[in-house]
């Protein structure tokens, strides 16, 4: 119904503003997926820091997992 | 860059998009000649235009590198350039749709706007290998800088020459004061602006995620998390935070 209602060519107008649009959410989609590794390093600084402020003398500790062991921040 | 103003200016690009499409859809006339089809005009000449600003500023900005040694002035280049890539591929795309639908071919290669837009869009392809293919930061970073001052200065120049030549099927835009009329004419310029101001969010938006993630890497290294080995190969600039 749409498309009996569109001009001739309309197609070829409909795919150039796709292409358009197709560009833009790729590029979101590497964004999202940047922000989720950039989130996930936080939470692996946040475990860090907790681990070296409660090193001397905490208990608890020693009970988590070695930091070293996980994978680098770097890419 | 403060993420309030990242927000502040993601949803002013999104009105002025919006606004300056449903002008072009709504209020500009129907071309007389091409018809619906010219509505293809309103991406393709401003994101054209806009790739090729974002080069020439990204040899701008090289330039501020090449004179203070700031790396943050070679990120600035590499993600102007970068996104202007973006841009450039989004261009031959939509140029080939609209070139199939108005002429009848997908390319045209004796037309001198269609292959000097090639040829600076390839010769920009080869900024990231460029850059990756050298080791050494400092010296990725200087090479980086004069090839994109000399690649620069080579888009006005270019366009300079296209214009003066002979067109054969692709149109001028501006070779006259009244060649568009006034409802097209904003809503050109809408969509103009609309699209540098998507250009100017997207670099934001890349040079903000830069920035944080050479914090990150600066905060761990604090903690004492980093492995201190090689740092990793690429051809994006480093930043070195704290």
């Amino acid at each position: 119904m749409i498309a009996a209602a569109l001009p001739d060519n309309a197609g070829y107008v409909v795919a150039a503003y796709l292409v358009f649009l197709a560009l833009l959410l790729i590029y979101v989609a590497i964004i999202a997926f940047k922000l989720v590794r950039m989130q996930r390093d936080v939470s692996e600084l946040n475990d860090l820091a907790d681990r070296r402020a409660g090193a001397p003398g905490d208990a608890s500790a020693d009970d988590e997992p070695s930091v070293v062991g996980r994978s680098s921040l770097h890419e | 860059m403060h993420a309030a103003r990242l927000r502040t200016l993601s949803i002013l690009t999104v009105v002025v998009l919006i606004a300056g499409y449903s002008l072009a859809a709504f209020s500009a006339p129907m071309d007389a000649d091409q018809g619906f089809m010219q509505k293809i005009f309103y991406l393709h000449v401003p994101m054209a235009i806009v790739a090729l600003c974002g080069f020439v500023f990204g040899g701008i900005f090289a330039i501020a590198h090449l004179r203070t040694e700031d790396p943050t002035w070679d990120l600035r280049s590499y993600v102007a350039i970068h996104i202007a890539l973006i841009l450039g591929v989004g261009v031959l795309i939509t140029g080939a749709i609209w070139a199939k639908a108005s002429w009848g071919h997908w390319w045209v290669w004796d037309e001198p706007t269609l292959v000097s837009f090639l040829i600076i869009f390839l010769l920009y392809a080869t900024y990231t290998p460029l850059r990756f293919s050298i080791e050494d930061r400092e010296r990725q970073a200087r090479y980086a800088s004069v090839f994109a001052v000399t690649a620069g200065a080579f888009v006005p120049l270019n366009f300079v020459a296209v214009r003066s030549a002979t067109s054969l099927v692709h149109p001028r835009t501006f070779d006259s004061a009244d060649n568009l009329p006034g409802a097209m004419r904003s809503a050109f310029l809408v969509c103009l602006l609309g699209m540098a101001l998507l250009f100017v969010t997207l670099w934001k938006l890349e040079m903000t995620h830069k920035h944080t993630t050479a914090q990150l890497r600066a905060l761990k290294r604090k903690l004492g998390g980093e492995d201190g080995g090689r740092p990793r190969r690429s051809a994006a600039p480093e930043l070195r935070v704290g």
